[in-house]
């Protein structure tokens, strides 16, 4: 029996969103046919359950009803007692907490994966919210490997002041088949950029035309970020190059986010398997 | 082919409105940018307004609120009694017609400009509503003279004996402005820029006929509403398939039989069965959906569209 850093029970149990935001419809659509027809996502040992997180949601095709609820998973919300008075998402975080969790809990499901669709030009983004967890890195550079020559990109959001209490968040990682130590690299969040705005908080300037869709691509100080209706340039400010990601995501003109900027890193991951042989 | 009669007056009262679709963030953001600094829709013959044609939509930044707004301004909506039950389009639509309209009077602005996105790959669209529009066509002559780089397609939409049921309807001529692909709730800056020169153009255009500017006759290519293609469905209304990654974003291109249109969820491809060549226009439209319509069919016709005739008694031909 080979030793190794994990030797944990194998994954069990396996769930695929769809739908936490309603018009992202790629997910909706392919967790309303595997929900019809699961053949293609079952494998040996494991269980698969497709499931729509927000049906309100998917039925009215808009991403939320009263908030979005992939911001509302955190040890806050999911305590606080049931009621029609919380707003509708984060009654439904409690009902999904309790189907695929509880949150660090023994119970949770090993793993989710939730899909999700952006109006930024983004390509196939994996998104990551642990730098440290070796299981995730391996599965992700898997994910990257078989995908090649396509491009992946992963996104590491962890950082100490974001909080995104995610669905993904609830169900714990163990291992599965021996994979030896990798490096992958990565695109981690360093700060959000609002869109310049007038006194009364409208939109000053738009994406500049040079940036627009060029996430991902480097970004160096003094190249153009936004323009104003009257035509004048706003460049990057700061001394870094960056990697912009999310560059006019409609839905985070509410965030007030134009952009987030990242920085790539190499995170690294230790050899893996799973504790069966 | 009998034309509509072209105007006999100076074109004086000319709108242009932003926000049809509270989504629809080019005319969304232009609206408002004229609201606030109106002097480049200033002409020295007229000066053009700008409207948020619907304003909670827009707030909301929602395609309508209650139902589209650019299917309300019919005689079933505009001419019946007012009641509690009202959405709020009908209420505004009657709104605007008081503004704009009345439909069909004396009393009708000259012209409106109605400015969208779309989120298919339709480019630079005009659409007008029929080729005897011989004002709108001389129109889209010049819109397409501005920019012959850019590939700049005319739609004619409307249906034999339908009835008129948009924005522009109401006034006594008008157009659309189409531009797209651009998602709902985002603004491109590249589309921004865009839509604000055609509309400058548009409005260089009514000061040369308001100037006495005769436009010669012309051939140009036009793409006529055939019908529309709904998605494979499942019997409880809900998509089986959607739009075939060889159609995805193939608008004004020739669909010829048997080539694929929908691919179905399950991985079959369905074909195209009709027996001629025609030509698909709003393929992927997200407001579309809703509408039981993945694209439009068209058919391609060149047309021959006689001269404009000056205004004023000594004319400047343009050819």
């Amino acid at each position: 029996m080979t030793s190794c850093h994990f030797a944990e029970e194998p994954i069990k149990k396996v769930a695929i969103f769809g739908g936490t935001h309603g018009n992202e419809l790629t997910g909706v659509f392919l967790v309303k046919h595997w929900l019809e027809d699961d053949a293609e996502i079952q494998r040996a040992g494991l269980e698969v359950k497709p499931f729509i997180t927000n049906p309100r949601a998917v039925k009215k095709c808009s991403r939320y009803i009263d908030c979005d609820l992939n911001r509302v998973f955190n040890l806050e919300n999911l305590g606080k007692t049931r009621s029609e008075d919380l707003p509708y998402e984060v009654r439904r975080a409690q009902e999904i907490n309790h189907l695929f969790g509880p949150k660090n809990s023994e119970d949770s499901y090993d793993i989710i994966f939730d899909l999700h669709n952006t109006t930024s030009n983004m390509g196939c983004t994996l998104i990551l919210e642990d730098s440290k967890n070796d299981f995730l890195i391996q599965m992700f550079h898997y994910i990257k490997m078989s995908l090649d020559p396509l491009p992946c990109y992963i996104y590491l959001i962890e950082h100490p002041s974001l909080k995104y209490a995610t669905t993904r968040s609830i169900a714990k990682y163990p291992v599965g088949k021996e994979f030896p130590s990798c490096a992958i690299e990565v695109y981690k969040i360093m700060e959000k950029v609002d869109y310049p705005r007038n006194e009364s908080g409208e939109i000053a300037a738009f994406i500049h035309p040079n940036l627009q869709d060029q996430d991902w691509k480097p970004l160096h100080p003094g190249a153009p970020v936004f323009l104003t209706l009257d035509g004048k340039t706003i460049p990057l400010d700061g001394d870094r190059t960056v990697y912009p990601v999310f560059v006019n995501e409609a839905a985070y003109y509410e965030k007030k986010e134009a952009f987030a900027k990242t920085t790539k890193v190499t995170l690294h991951a230790k050899r893996i398997c799973s504790s069966l042989h | 082919m009998c034309s509509l009669p072209v105007p006999r007056e100076p074109l004086r009262r000319v709108a242009v409105t932003g926000g049809t679709h509270g989504n629809e963030m080019s005319g969304v953001y232009l609206a408002r940018h004229w609201l606030r600094e109106p002097g480049e829709l200033q002409r020295p013959s007229f000066s053009a307004i700008p409207v948020i044609a619907n304003p909670e939509a827009t707030a909301a930044c929602r395609r309508y609120v209650g139902r589209d707004l650019n299917r309300t301004f019919t005689s079933l909506f505009l001419n019946t009694r007012a009641t509690a039950d009202d959405p709020y389009e009908v209420t505004r639509a009657r709104e605007l017609n008081q503004l704009l309209g009345p439909k069909a009077s004396g009393k009708a602005f000259d012209f409106v400009l109605d400015l969208h996105n779309t989120t298919a790959n339709v480019g630079t669209c005009l659409i007008a509503n029929a080729e005897h529009n011989v004002f709108a066509m001389h129109l889209c002559r010049h819109l397409q003279l501005q920019s012959p780089e850019l590939p700049c397609r005319v739609f004619l939409h409307q249906l034999p004996g339908e009835e008129s049921y948009s924005v522009n309807s109401v006034a006594k001529n008008g157009m659309v402005l189409e531009l797209g692909p651009q998602p709902q709730g985002v603004l491109r800056a590249d589309l921004f820029s865009r839509m604000r020169a055609l509309v400058g153009s548009t409005l260089d255009f009514i000061e040369l006929f308001n100037q006495g500017t005769a436009f010669s006759a012309f051939e140009m290519e036009a793409y006529r509403i055939v019908s529309p293609v709904d998605f494979p469905r499942t019997e409880d209304g809900d998509l089986a398939g959607t739009v075939h990654p060889q159609l995805q974003d193939r608008d004004f291109e020739p669909l010829q039989p048997g080539m694929p249109i929908f691919q179905m969820f399950n991985g079959k491809d369905v074909l195209y069965d009709r027996k001629t060549t025609l030509y698909p226009v709003f393929i992927n439209e997200a407001a579309y959906y809703e509408k039981g319509i993945a694209f439009v069919q068209t058919e391609k016709l060149t047309l021959s569209v006689p001269a404009l005739p000056a205004l004023t008694p000594n004319p400047t031909t343009i050819p």
